[in-house]
């Protein structure tokens, strides 16, 4: 292997990045010949949680969501650049060939992550972060009765009995001697039917 | 079914391709997240880590498009059927039906009195394995999904 390549480094990578291509699309291929085809319009439908699905799918979402993803954005980077670190930060290779290595790249990774972290202060600080909230107008009706008249029934405190266990006890005698049974009568007798068999 | 040829550099394998096909599906019956009653509890507790019903390949997919078999497990309500159908229209073929516990497989305790139950999921989409019990313990399910795989086994998708 001495001679000169005739692809560059560069080559290889393009080459790498086709055959991904190509393996994706050949397993897709792989699976449109063998699947079963049998559409319908219930299937060719959009997938609601099995409810009909209704209106358009182009809704508008709230631009208050535009910050949150931008933020979002930037951490999910982050993480990005953190998986590669990751892999060589501890690398024993690197590590024998010189000693600082380990704390070069830990320091390095900190200040990374710590300018993205005065970039979230800073969102936070501002106030971009906040949810504002719509306010709520309550309704009011046209009447003649002040206002402090609805307050003072709202405030009004009612005696409540307080709670003994003398209370519980109810002579059974008086109880029957107050309902009358002699005269009682139910207004309503349920009936049970037998379901026919 | 499949031939093994092994020689000194290592082994090769003859398979028809149906049989490759059906042996790739069944490893990876993908069941629909989707519970209605107290069944899925026992179907929760059969893909949870005491059962594992992963090592079947069994693993529950948001979506119909992904899945391969439904679990009906629970009682099937007659506003709930019409929800079922859809659902089971919605995933692609080839498609099974897993019916568990005695409400979907025939009313359960509502056979007679409950005016609002479907007296059976297979009055409304065709079941392949239907699992005894009220509810059926997780085992009976880990069973429904072996018998289920060998009726996968026989079939042919490419003559179909």
């Amino acid at each position: 292997m001495n001679e000169a390549s005739q692809i560059s480094e560069f080559g290889k990578v393009f080459i790498y990045l086709i055959m991904g291509v190509l393996f994706v699309l050949f397993t897709f291929f792989l699976g449109w010949l063998v699947a079963l085809k049998k559409p319908n319009p219930e299937k060719l439908s959009s997938y609601e949680c099995g409810e009909e699905p209704t209106g358009s799918s182009w809704i508008q979402f709230n631009s208050r969501f535009y910050v949150i993803a931008l933020v979002f954005l930037l951490f999910d980077v982050e993480m990005v650049f953190i998986f590669p670190w990751a892999t060589v930060f501890g690398q024993e290779v690197l590590l024998t060939a010189d000693p600082r290595w380990g704390w070069l790249s830990l320091i390095e990774m900190f200040i990374f992550v710590g300018i993205l972290l005065i970039g979230l202060v800073y969102v936070w600080k501002k106030g971009d972060l906040n949810w504002i909230r719509p306010e709520q107008l309550l309704p009011a009706a046209p009447t003649k009765i002040p206002f402090s008249v609805y307050q003072a029934l709202n405030e009004e405190k009612y005696l409540i009995k307080e709670f003994t266990l003398n209370n519980v006890l109810v002579e059974p005698e008086k109880v029957q001697a107050a309902s009358n049974p002699s005269s009682f009568k139910p207004a309503f007798k349920p009936k049970f039917k037998k379901p026919a068999e | 079914m499949s031939l093994e040829i092994k020689s000194d550099s290592g082994s090769v394998l003859v398979v028809k391709v149906d049989d490759l096909l059906n042996w790739a599906r069944l490893s990876s019956l993908w069941p629909m997240s989707f519970g209605i009653a107290c069944c899925a509890i026992e179907m929760m507790g059969s893909m949870a880590s005491t059962y594992d019903l992963d090592r079947f390949g069994v693993f529950p997919r948001p979506s119909p498009r992904q899945s391969d078999v439904i679990i009906i497990a629970g009682t099937v309500t007659f506003k709930m059927a019409e929800r079922i159908k859809r659902l089971y229209e919605q995933m692609p073929e080839p498609k099974y039906v897993i019916s568990m516990g005695s409400c979907s497989n025939c009313g359960g305790p509502y056979w007679q009195h409950g005016y609002h139950v479907v007296k059976g999921v297979d009055r409304i989409i065709p079941v392949d394995i239907y699992v005894q019990g009220c509810p059926p313990r997780p085992e009976a399910l880990i069973g429904a999904i072996i018998e289920l795989q060998k009726k996968i086994e026989q079939e042919s998708l490419l003559n179909s």
